[in-house]
């Protein structure tokens, strides 16, 4: 019953898709940018906030805000896809290259996790955030990046679902085995490709 | 612990709860597995999103609960719950 | 705790709207008749979702306006600027359509006359629909446990229920209704006019002493204020039932 069921008139808050391909499969277009958080926003102040790279790497890497604010800076565009059904064309970022933070650590596994203030996890390839795909950004549409977007600082990663993009993340753990993180471990899919549609297990 | 704006009460994991589970959830009590706080679920914090629901416990925040819902499936981490009581029907 | 007679699951079903009634410029009510409706008790809500012919859903949850007394299931929407869903249910829905919903959901926000006083109930905005679910199940009891409301709206003609409040006010002793209108007040208005605090709820509600079993319901920052301060004022924290609606005063 419900499946045949619609309401009439209901359009909803969508917005139309004008290029053919751009649009992952089960996605709608939106303008707005939807705040979805699993627990309260955490804050640390910058003078007590760094950034970390551990694990099996050979080097381990950290820096503060203010050395991290004297790296060279990538201003990014993207298509963002969250598995919620919403996406948004041509977000615009700035922050800083994964190859970039990673090169000086020298990563010796093939996995990592990504670590976050609030106690989110996410898991990834090293490959899916090597060669230009992924980036740490503390600006959103020109502006430091609000707390509630994840701010002062986010994982970038729009080649996967948004979740992903790990908000207020600390730093990448990485690892030789894979390890499911917070949603993983909950049903959604372990990679999370949106042309392929992988929301959960099994997909 | 602060005020937060994202967060809403107990009622509001009633429904996918009332999905699951054939017994009213909003007025089972809780253990929480983190800080021993014992409370109706109605009473706890709610982070409710289109990605899941989790139930956090009032008193020191850990996730008491975490529920996802899949096609044709759900999935619960009870975790963050070290003892639940309902009443029965006798 | 409360006692379920029969366990069942949830699951969504169709209702179809009787009627709609306007209560201000921006809340309707809708008078739902759903088929295989179990019954509910006062404080109760639905979830409530809309389908595009795509597939595209939205979903939001309303509290049940009508008190278990009667047959319909009656909810009072707040149109928001912003929503997604309000603006289809106060603007777009009519008479004859169907809505899916799923309900009555909830044990802990609820009253009952069997679960005594005194009762002290406090709202804003869009907040009042189960606080009123309560008053009208009260009503239709004849129950003469003592209730006092304080409702926080933001002008005179956005008060919802203004006149059936005034009714069973003016027809019970036991009951009183104290406004406070926070942005306009009207040339005569001799009540508050100001935001719920502590002060307020000092004068309006009872004495900790008198153990009311307190339900505050309405935008997250009423009902986080509030609630601190009746437990400042020295209630206890377990009789001060909340449910919040979000940021914006409504579910959108």
């Amino acid at each position: 019953m419900t499946k045949e069921f619609f309401s009439r008139g209901f359009l909803g808050r969508r917005r139309e898709v004008t290029e053919a391909g751009r649009l992952p499969p089960g996605q709608y277009l939106t303008d707005g940018f939807p705040v979805l958080s699993a627990g309260p926003t955490p804050y640390t102040p910058k003078d007590r906030w760094d950034f970390t790279v551990v694990g099996a790497v050979e080097t381990p890497q950290r820096w503060t805000w203010d050395e991290f604010q004297k790296l060279p800076r990538e201003t990014v565009t993207a298509d963002i896809h969250c598995v919620t059904k919403w996406s948004k064309f041509d977000t615009r970022w700035s922050g800083f290259s994964l190859d970039m933070l990673l090169a000086t650590a020298k990563p010796q596994g093939q996995y990592l996790l990504a670590f976050c203030d609030g106690g989110y996890v996410t898991n990834l390839p090293l490959a899916d955030v090597t060669n230009n795909k992924a980036w740490i950004v503390d600006t959103y549409d020109g502006a430091p990046l609000p707390p509630e977007h994840g701010g002062p600082v986010r994982l970038l990663i729009p080649h996967l679902y948004f979740w992903k993009s790990a908000k207020w993340v600390r730093g990448l753990r990485i690892v030789e085995e894979d390890q499911p993180g917070f949603w993983e471990s909950l049903g959604y899919h372990n990679y999370g490709d949106p042309w392929k549609e992988q929301r959960y297990q099994g997909d | 612990m602060t005020s937060d704006e994202q967060h809403l009460d107990g009622n509001a994991a009633g429904g996918i709860l009332g999905q699951i589970f054939a017994f009213e959830m909003t007025t089972a009590e809780v253990n929480c597995a983190n800080c021993d706080a014992v409370g109706p679920i109605g009473a706890a914090l709610v982070y409710a999103m289109a990605m899941g629901t989790i139930i956090r416990c009032p008193s020191c925040g850990e996730a008491l609960m975490r529920i996802t819902h899949g096609p044709q499936r759900f999935w619960i981490d009870f975790s963050g719950t070290r003892l639940m009581q309902l009443a029965a029907t006798e | 705790m409360e006692r379920t007679a029969l366990p069942r699951r949830l699951e969504w079903q169709l209702g179809q709207v009787v009627a709609i009634v306007d209560e201000t410029p921006r809340t309707r009510s809708l008078l739902l008749d759903v088929p295989n409706w179990p019954g509910h008790t006062a404080g109760q809500h639905v979830d409530v979702r809309l389908t595009a012919e795509d597939g595209y859903q939205a979903q939001r949850s309303y509290s049940i306006a009508s008190p278990p007394e009667e047959r319909n299931v009656v909810l009072t929407v707040e149109r928001l600027e912003d929503g997604e869903v309000s603006p289809y249910l106060t603007e777009v829905l009519q008479e004859g359509d169907q809505l899916e919903l799923r309900g009555p959901i909830g044990g802990y926000f609820t009253w009952r006359v069997a679960d005594g006083g005194p009762l002290l109930l406090i709202g804003g905005g869009s907040g009042i629909v189960p606080l009123m679910a309560m008053l009208r199940h009260r009503a239709a009891q004849h129950s003469a446990v003592p209730a006092r409301l304080l409702y926080s709206s933001r002008a005179f003609e956005e008060i919802i229920y203004r006149q059936e409040l005034a009714q069973l006010a003016a027809a019970d002793p036991t009951l009183m209704v104290t406004h406070t209108l926070t942005r306009q007040q009207p040339p005569d208005w001799t009540g508050y006019r100001r935001r719920i605090d502590r002060a307020m709820l000092a004068e309006v509600a009872w004495p900790p002493s008198e153990q009311p079993q307190a339900f505050v319901c309405g935008p997250t920052a009423l009902v986080e204020s509030v609630a601190s301060a009746l437990v400042d004022l020295g209630h206890e924290a377990l009789r001060v039932k909340t449910e919040r609606f979000g940021p914006s005063g409504g579910t959108a």
